[in-house]
């Protein structure tokens, strides 16, 4: 069937007036467009006028020029193969004022050829489109979850899938579930009023899955290994045991810190950790390590103080109440035993202060703030402690010192994994290799890192998650904290950040529904989150392959992996459809049917490019759909204006921008090309993750071949720009303009 | 093997802040059909009207626009704005909604014909009434739907007039009226959030002067869509404050306001103080605090504060702040001096504590259980009605978003068939 187009232009919202709409209709016509019609309004009565056009002519591609595609709802759209929007409301008309130009009748000109340019470009664009299929492996997915790790957060987990109706497989290294919180004697207060302590609920959890029938859990056993993606995982176990699931809640948990030399720690037997005063607590004999006697005082410290902060961040989550709760216990067993609790800030955040007031009303608690500074060993000991409250320096006697000792994620850095592997390969290859020293170093500094893997994952990128900052593989998002770079799994729990029981059960559960989540939108083909829904699904034409490796190195969601000479194997279920790889591609072999090089590189080339005598320069901006854009369109909502010059195009992300793009500009008359992007770093704000950050690095290479065509590098330029900043857009353009201005046009002008 | 998963009734979410668009994105892109129902003509709650979320001081409309193109491209989720649950019973996995949505007035995208047809103005509810707004506008940048509201009771009936009047036709609606929907549900998420205290029950604290604001006027204040284009300028004479000071727990931990922690407002006004240095490079800054209670991995972000000497961390609860010459006089017992200190300040801003939106206008018929303090208590046994976000105890964004997620899954339990 061949394409039938059809081109729909808004002449409300004084678009018409700002505008020739005529000659809008014109460059429909030069397209060859199969219907082209004005509208005036974006509300029902004209998008049911439009869907029902597109139904009665049958079209199958559809530009609509008008107001901006988010003052659109996708259900009131026409369903077709393509659909493109032209901003002419915000782009064009609310961001250039004619009559404030110096020659009003040029800049109308200039105006007009802007409109008619993005029109020309999204014309463009929607013929060049393919239709999109789903892929075809969708409709055999497996939706089993798999659980690793059996403590809290795990058996929650997979107590929570099974009874959502999903098949679960557990996974516990250990001989027996439980985890961490089996080892507790009491949980802090979770209920109203918020002052007594509560049962654990681990045993019950443990019981509740061991007769679920959906559920089966594999104890004693590690995995050996992981093939495959999502709905496609295939899964082996060291006991030999092999399965296939569709998605991964990774709950490994934490490791207690030993605090090894602090405060006398490993030397002193009546110095101890909050686990092992746990364990006294469980037999409910409170007996002093070094003579057997009964402890009727107890000293409790955070382990780390602020001259050692990251110790002390870790343990902050759940210190102080982990302080009160054992306090409680020796209360609780000897009404005549002492608790003394020393802090810096007491963290009783919420209704917790409630548990905080009433160790404060037991006096036989107190609570001081101050650091102990020395332990004397004896009986009983001699603390020295600094009262930061009264300034004084003071002596307090107790038969044992418990030191809250901070928490470690149970997590390996399959990234580092990954690095530490290449390097040794390095290493081993000998001297001869140009990065050998560089590598000796890398295997030195990773090497704590070897033998960690959890997941044993086939990827390219690394066996495990990705670690981030202190080892937590965790979102850096603060408004999607189940982010997650590779699809399908989700880390939850303290292997994710430092957390108390009560939040690693609710994320648990949040964990389990993106896993279950994952394998349903990947049954329906489509992709998961930020581009959700997203049917459409990248081609590699790997007969033009040259195993550069570009793409399997850039993808932020190891989606692709590598065959022994270096041949991507792009696994789709893993893909969020970022376009890094299209963008990365020096070939340009990896195309979307939707977002393809031939179609924006096309549109770029259908821009009109005037004659160097013209003083028409032409820039191009390749923007951010996400923030850059949405920030251009404040822009004009607020009366703010730029150079009628610049030619828009809107992008996924900038990591799916090409070189070629901008080779294609340039070649076709472009003066310079600006590049929209988002922050990158460790608060980085791209979406995806670091398509950003890697646009940088192929602005290197950008550069290096403007000067190889002895053209000045500043024709090219990438700005970082947040949603809130439409002031920034018009003034980086403007500036840029007089960049352009001053280094005169681009002599590959016309050529 | 493929397993069904077959899924019955639609899911409720009331509450249109980042819980209840979380909840209701969570659920749909699951395959359930979700109804979400928000008071506001627009979704965003609370965030919305933030400048920055800590520790990343990033805009929270960055990710706020993700989900509206998730909302705008799933037809699955069905929104109202400027809607109320006025009722509901049943029982879990049956119950039956009755739902109150106000006239909009508003149809379709405005032009500039419409907005030039009324030049009435109203106080600007965006900004929390801080300055006036024209009766019909767009009511933030990002606002989704994207629909202008109108505060129809402003207009003259010239203006009505000629709004009617105004091209492109469609668009508007001035005899639009109040609809109500009857609606069955499976399960409810109440993702009804919070409010600030009300910090003129402080009566020492000075709220009734123009230069003691709250930690919410501050985020307006630093907003480049907030009332001063984003200058932080001391309300009553529109100068550069040299001299702020952020009390900390104004309401929270105290039996006779809000006895328990707000939880949020240390890093909030960490994160203020950090943005005020940044913004007013000269400016001194004061915390006075009881506990600075930053939770896990945000202990970081207070170490990198102590080390600016320009801002001071002093712990005491503060007992007055008073009208002096030219500044405002705060008195505070510093309880690790040990004595009482008055300072002068330009510029004060009370971290206002967190109170749950359910206890003041709670659902007939949804009584789920609650504290003391009102927040909602989500019960061991599964009942289909959740509490999620700040409405089941102060939290911040991140907390709230994974709490929806969770709430995600009982909820889906509940209805599935």
């Amino acid at each position: 069937m061949s394409d039938k187009l059809g081109v729909f232009i808004c002449t409300g919202y004084g678009i018409g007036d700002a505008l020739d709409i005529d000659t809008l209709e014109g460059v429909a016509g030069e397209y060859n467009a199969d219907v082209c019609v004005t509208f005036e309004a974006v509300n029902a009565d004209s998008l049911g006028s439009i869907r029902q056009q597109v139904a009665d002519e049958g079209l199958n591609k559809v530009v609509i020029a008008g107001t901006s595609s988010r003052t659109y709802m996708a259900a009131d759209l026409p369903q077709v193969d393509d659909l493109q929007f032209v901003n002419l409301l915000d782009w064009v008309v609310l961001t250039h004022n004619a009559e404030e130009a110096d020659d009003e009748d040029e800049e109308q000109e200039c105006i007009q050829e802007m409109a008619d340019d993005q029109l020309r470009m999204a014309i463009t664009r929607a013929q060049k489109a393919k239709p999109v299929e789903l892929f075809p492996e969708h409709a055999d997915l497996c939706k089993t979850i798999l659980v690793v790790g059996g403590g809290i957060a795990g058996l929650t987990a997979a107590y929570e899938a099974a009874e959502t109706g999903y098949e679960v497989v557990l996974v516990e290294k250990e001989a027996e579930l439980g985890g961490f919180m089996a080892k507790l004697h009491r949980s802090v207060p979770m209920l109203p009023p918020y002052r007594e302590l509560e049962d654990t609920g681990v045993a019950a959890k443990i019981a509740a899955i061991g007769g679920h029938a959906s559920i089966t859990v594999h104890k004693g056993t590690v995995i050996k290994s992981i093939n495959g993606g999502p709905g496609l995982f295939d899964v082996t176990l060291d006991s030999g045991v092999e399965f296939r699931a569709g998605a991964i809640v990774q709950a490994t948990g934490f490791t207690p810190l030993e605090p090894e030399g602090t405060l006398g720690y490993g030397e002193n037997p009546d110095v101890i950790t909050n686990v092992q005063f746990e364990e006294m607590a469980c037999k409910g004999e409170f007996k002093r390590p070094s003579d057997g006697q009964p402890v009727k005082s107890v000293a409790f410290v955070q382990c780390g103080d602020s001259r050692n902060p990251l110790d002390f961040s870790y343990a902050s989550a759940i210190m102080s109440l982990n302080a009160l709760k054992q306090a409680l216990y020796i209360r609780e067993a000897d009404e005549e035993a002492r608790a003394f609790v020393f802090f810096e800030h007491l963290r009783t955040p919420g209704q917790h202060e409630d548990f905080y007031r009433r160790a404060q009303e037991d006096n036989g608690i107190f609570l001081t703030r101050g650091t102990v500074t020395h332990v004397e060993a004896g009986d009983p000991l001699t603390l020295d402690v600094k009262d930061t409250m009264l300034g004084d320096e003071l002596q307090v006697e107790a038969d044992l010192l418990v030191l809250n000792a901070g928490m470690l994620p149970r997590a390996a850095d399959g990234e580092a994994i990954r690095n530490l592997v290449d390097s040794e390969r390095i290493v081993e290859e000998g001297p001869g290799n140009a990065k050998f020293e560089e590598c000796k170093v890398k295997v030195e500094d990773l090497a704590a890192h070897k033998g960690t893997e959890i997941l044993h994952l086939d990827y390219r990128q690394g066996p495990d998650l990705p670690a981030l900052k202190h080892g937590y593989p965790d979102s850096h998002f603060i408004c999607f904290p189940y982010e997650t770079r590779r699809t399908g799994i989700y880390a939850a729990g303290t292997v994710r950040s430092p957390m108390d029981s009560a939040s690693a059960v609710e994320d648990a559960m949040g964990a389990t529904l993106k896993a279950i989540q994952s394998v349903e939108m990947l049954s329906r083909g489509e992709t998961v989150h930020p581009r959700a829904g997203d049917l459409a699904f990248p081609d590699f034409a790997l007969m033009r392959c040259t195993q550069c490796k570009r793409c399997t190195e850039e993808c932020p969601f190891g989606a692709i992996n590598e065959d022994a000479k270096g041949t991507p194997e792009y696994q789709v279920t893993r893909c969020r459809r970022c376009g890094i790889c299209f963008g990365a591609c020096p070939e340009r072999i990896v195309n979307f049917p939707d977002y393809s090089i031939t179609a924006v590189a096309e549109a770029i080339k259908n821009v009109e490019v005037p004659d160097e005598w013209d003083e028409r320069p032409r820039v191009l901006v390749l923007a951010c759909e996400n923030d850059a854009i949405p920030a251009m369109e404040a822009a004009g909502q607020h009366g703010l204006t730029f150079s009628s010059f610049v030619r828009i195009i809107p992008v996924r992300c900038l990591g799916a921008v090409n070189v070629v793009f901008i080779k294609e500009a340039i070649s076709n008359g472009f003066d310079g090309v600006l590049l929209f992007g988002c922050k990158h770093g460790d608060d980085y704000q791209c979406h995806m993750i670091k398509g950003s950050e890697l646009m940088q690095t192929r602005g290197g290479n950008i550069k290096e071949a403007l000067e190889q065509m002895a053209l000045e590098n500043e024709r090219v330029a990438i700005h970082d720009i947040e949603i809130t900043d439409y002031e920034t857009i018009p003034r980086v353009i403007n500036e840029f303009m007089e960049l352009i201005d001053e280094i005169g046009m681009n002599p590959f002008k016309g050529m | 093997m493929s397993q069904k998963t077959p899924y019955g009734k639609p899911i409720l979410v009331i509450g249109g802040g980042i819980a209840g668009i979380t909840a209701a994105l969570e659920a749909a892109e699951v395959g359930c059909e979700v109804i979400l129902v928000e008071k506001e003509a627009y979704l965003g709650g609370r965030v919305v009207k933030m400048n920055q979320y800590f520790p990343k001081l990033c805009p929270p409309t960055c990710g706020l626009e993700i989900n509206n193109q998730r909302i705008r491209n799933n037809s699955r989720i069905t929104v109202h704005t400027l809607a109320e649950v006025v009722r509901v019973s049943g029982s879990r996995g049956d119950f039956d909604v009755t739902i109150k949505v106000e006239p909009r007035y508003v149809k379709g995208a405005i032009s500039k014909a419409h907005l030039d047809a009324v030049t009435s103005e109203v106080d600007d509810e965006f900004n929390d009434g801080m300055c006036k707004v024209k009766a019909l506008r767009m009511p933030h940048d990002q606002a989704f739907p994207p629909l202008a509201v109108l505060d129809i009771d402003a207009l003259s009936d010239g203006e009505q007039q000629a709004l009617a009047a105004a091209e492109p036709q469609g668009s508007i609606d001035l005899e639009d009226q109040i609809r109500t929907l009857d609606v069955s549900v499976g399960a409810i998420i109440l993702a009804t959030g919070w409010r600030s205290y009300d910090v003129s029950k402080l009566d020492l604290l000075g709220a009734d002067n123009a230069d003691v604001i709250t930690n919410l006027h501050l985020e307006r204040l630093a907003s480049r869509t907030g009332p001063t284009g984003g200058k932080i300028l001391r309300p009553s004479d529109s100068a550069e404050p040299k001299r702020v000071a952020f009390v900390q727990c104004a309401g929270s931990r105290d039996v006779n306001h809000l006895p328990y922690c707000s939880g949020v407002c240390c890093m909030g006004s960490l994160k203020q103080a950090r943005y005020v240095r940044e913004r007013l490079p000269e400016a001194q800054v004061t915390i006075f605090y009881i506990d600075i209670r930053t939770i896990g991995r945000h202990e970081e972000f207070y170490y990198e504060l102590l080390d600016d000497e320009k801002i001071s961390f002093v712990k005491g609860k503060v007992a007055r702040v008073e009208a002096g010459e030219g500044a405002l006089a705060l008195t505070v017992e510093d309880t690790l001096g040990g004595q009482l200190l008055e300072q002068n300040f330009d510029l004060v801003v009370l971290a206002a504590g967190v109170v749950p939106s359910w206890a003041d206008a709670p659902i007939a018929g949804a009584s789920p259980a609650t504290d003391d303090y009102g927040f909602i208590v989500n019960p061991a046994e599964r009942n289909g009605v959740y509490g999620v976000g700040c409405a089941r105890r102060p939290t911040d964004v991140s907390r709230s978003v994974k709490d929806a997620t969770a709430a995600v899954l009982r909820a889906i339990q509940d209805v599935r068939s």
